[in-house]
């Protein structure tokens, strides 16, 4: 039973991954405009630019270079980049696992201190605690991360000199040296998506804090507690695991632009130089690996969520 | 998006139920159980001021926002320049209210397109089976970027312009509203009112149209409220990076990014724009969950 419906959710995950790769494909070459001729810039001869063109496949009938373009990704050769002077699979792979450490830090943080607010706050509804809590998370969730970001290296890192300014520490460091590093711009990320967590929790939470078998543990006599954790919030857990899913793009849209803020060589960084020198083939495979990492996130979490629900139908 | 259909089919009824005493028109009932709460009365002062101070930036700023002052390069906020000045010594009050000229001009044109794009798919969506898998399957690989990539992306193939920011917007948000709208379009078209249109013989187009749209524009409207607060949060995040409006025009994220290397000296150059945008955002999230409060019943009781 479950075998099968892991198996069809791959299944799902394949078709999804083939749409995106044709979103990307789309933006790329579909669009009006040359990209040979915007990459090399107005001083580029007619030559220098069919050469390119020949050089990228952008001389081939539209549908054949869509087909290559597929192929090629499903083989996971995404091409050269036309100014790092490597594959964009090289530069991809040297740069994710900055970015991941990132997303997850921030995820990590968003959720230990999300939920228990979040789950507090509903429990404690109407109260002071409760209308601080709804405020800040309100206006938290107003707060773009790379305005954050800046205010935090203002004052934390610059003027009370807790934390490291920017970069990454030098590269034979430590992992503990790196993740020091990455403190402050999890934080950036992890505060707006945090904000989003808490007000999910708490409306997932009062959903459930009205249900019959609450007041039901309550008469009972069980300690506020546990009907809170064992009776109320095991419920309520699928929901959180939904948002889960739903604020995995938030954090991986805040670490690429925090990334920029904070001078950290990650796929964030990458894109963004990569838009600025018309580095197609990067942001193409940029475009794939984000996508792709938030599209497995997500399939995790629906397997995670059967495993957790049993009232979820394989 | 589990639950979206849910919550969409307690706004639909709550609509149902709010235009059921006839002796008030809706939209004054709406108005009124809005502005009961302070805080979503203050938000919306806050709006109308920020539109006002943007509409009238030719006329109420101090400067015009590209004069150059390189006398009062950097200047702390003061009597002359309330906000401060730049590194070219230019008025950083007014170049904030320009700044909202252009984000809230972006921001309304991309809930326009988005709003109204979305809606068109969605409610086909919902309504014609045959279109509502291929639709949904193209939404759900565009959701799979961060809004902020794929804005990004866009940009690079449209090119540096606020037009294009617009185009890029308008594109990263429309499955967002269809999504909505699809959702709502699947719980009305169940409902009778829909199957009596269908047995009086009215055609697809009519019964989209005349039927189920207007039931759909309270959800739409909650929508298009956190869609605009997006959009801005986007656009700041697009040009701060570079990739959005031309950096020589001023914008709140542009500003942001010219200020960066400032940071040290002079903190009113990210202070006031930063607090523009969030100020406006907020506003916008506060409206957006009044008025989803306003139209939804349940969720009042709930809270």
């Amino acid at each position: 039973m479950m075998r099968s419906y892991v198996l069809r959710r791959l299944g799902g995950m394949a078709a999804v991954m083939f749409l995106v790769a044709t979103v990307v494909f789309v933006i790329a070459h579909v669009i009006p405009g040359d990209p040979a001729a915007v990459m090399l810039g107005p001083s580029a001869t007619a030559a220098d630019i069919a050469a390119l063109r020949v050089r990228l496949g952008l001389d081939a009938p539209l549908p054949l270079q869509y087909l290559d373009f597929l192929r090629s990704v499903a083989a996971l050769r995404l091409g050269d980049s036309v100014f790092l002077g490597q594959t964009v699979t090289a530069a991809l792979a040297e740069r994710a696992p900055l970015t991941l450490t990132l997303t997850l830090m921030a995820a990590t943080l968003a959720t230990l201190i999300g939920v228990p607010v979040g789950i507090l706050s509903a429990v404690k509804r109407g109260s002071v605690l409760d209308q601080a809590v709804t405020a800040v998370s309100m206006a938290a969730a107003s707060v773009p991360s790379f305005w954050i970001g800046l205010t935090l290296i203002e004052y934390l890192a610059v003027q009370w000199r807790l934390l490291p300014v920017a970069g990454y520490g030098p590269p034979d460091a430590g992992a503990l040296t790196h993740m020091r590093y990455l403190i402050l711009p999890a934080i950036a990320v992890g505060l707006p998506n945090m904000a989003l967590i808490i007000r999910f929790t708490r409306t997932s939470m009062l959903d459930v804090l009205h249900e019959d078998y609450v007041r039901t543990a309550r008469a009972k006599g069980l300690a506020p507690g546990t009907v809170i954790i064992k009776h109320a919030f095991r419920n309520a857990r699928t929901q959180v695991l939904t948002i889960l899913g739903l604020v995995v793009s938030g954090l991986l849209g805040g670490a690429i632009v925090t990334e920029t803020v904070f001078g950290l060589p990650g796929v964030g960084n990458l894109v963004v130089s990569a838009v600025l020198r018309r580095d197609y083939p990067v942001i193409q495979g940029a475009l794939l690996v984000i996508s792709g990492i938030y599209v497995l996130v997500n399939l995790v979490i629906d397997l995670l969520y059967a495993a957790l629900d049993p009232r979820v139908r394989y | 998006m589990r639950h979206s259909i849910r919550g969409f089919g307690t706004s639909v009824s709550a609509t149902l139920a709010a235009a059921a005493p006839r002796h008030v028109s809706p939209a004054r009932l709406l108005l009124r159980r809005l502005v009961r709460r302070k805080l979503v009365l203050l938000s919306l002062l806050v709006l109308a001021l920020v539109f006002a101070a943007a509409a009238a930036a030719p006329w109420v700023a101090p400067y015009a926002p590209q004069r150059m002052d390189i006398l009062h390069r950097l200047a702390a906020p003061s009597a002359l320049h309330w906000f401060g000045s730049d590194d070219f010594g230019r008025d950083v009050l007014s170049r904030c209210l320009w700044g909202a000229r252009t984000s809230l001009t972006v921001g309304l044109l991309v809930v326009v397109i988005a709003g109204l794009a979305g809606t068109a798919l969605g409610v086909a969506a919902g309504y014609l089976r045959r279109l509502d898998g291929v639709l949904m399957r193209v939404t759900d690989a565009m959701m799979a970027f961060p809004d902020i990539l794929l804005a990004i992306a866009l940009m690079a193939a449209l090119g540096a312009s606020a037009a294009n920011v617009v185009i890029a917007l308008g594109v990263v948000y429309t499955p967002r509203v269809a999504r909505v709208a699809r959702g709502g379009t699947l719980v009305l078209r169940e409902l009778q009112f829909v199957e009596a249109a269908e047995a009086l013989g009215a055609g697809g187009r009519r019964i989209m149209l005349v039927h189920l749209l207007p039931n759909l524009l309270s959800a739409l409207l909650v929508q298009c409220t956190f869609l605009f607060a997006a959009s801005i949060l986007t656009e700041a995040g697009l040009s701060f990076l570079g990739a959005g409006v031309p950096p020589t025009v001023p914008t709140w994220g542009n500003m942001i990014a010219a200020a960066q290397q400032y940071m040290d000296r002079a903190q009113w150059l990210i202070l006031a724009p930063g607090l523009c945008i969030v100020l406006t955002v907020l506003a916008l999230q506060v409206v957006g969950d009044g008025l989803r409060d306003a139209l939804d019943p349940k969720l009042r009781r709930i809270r």
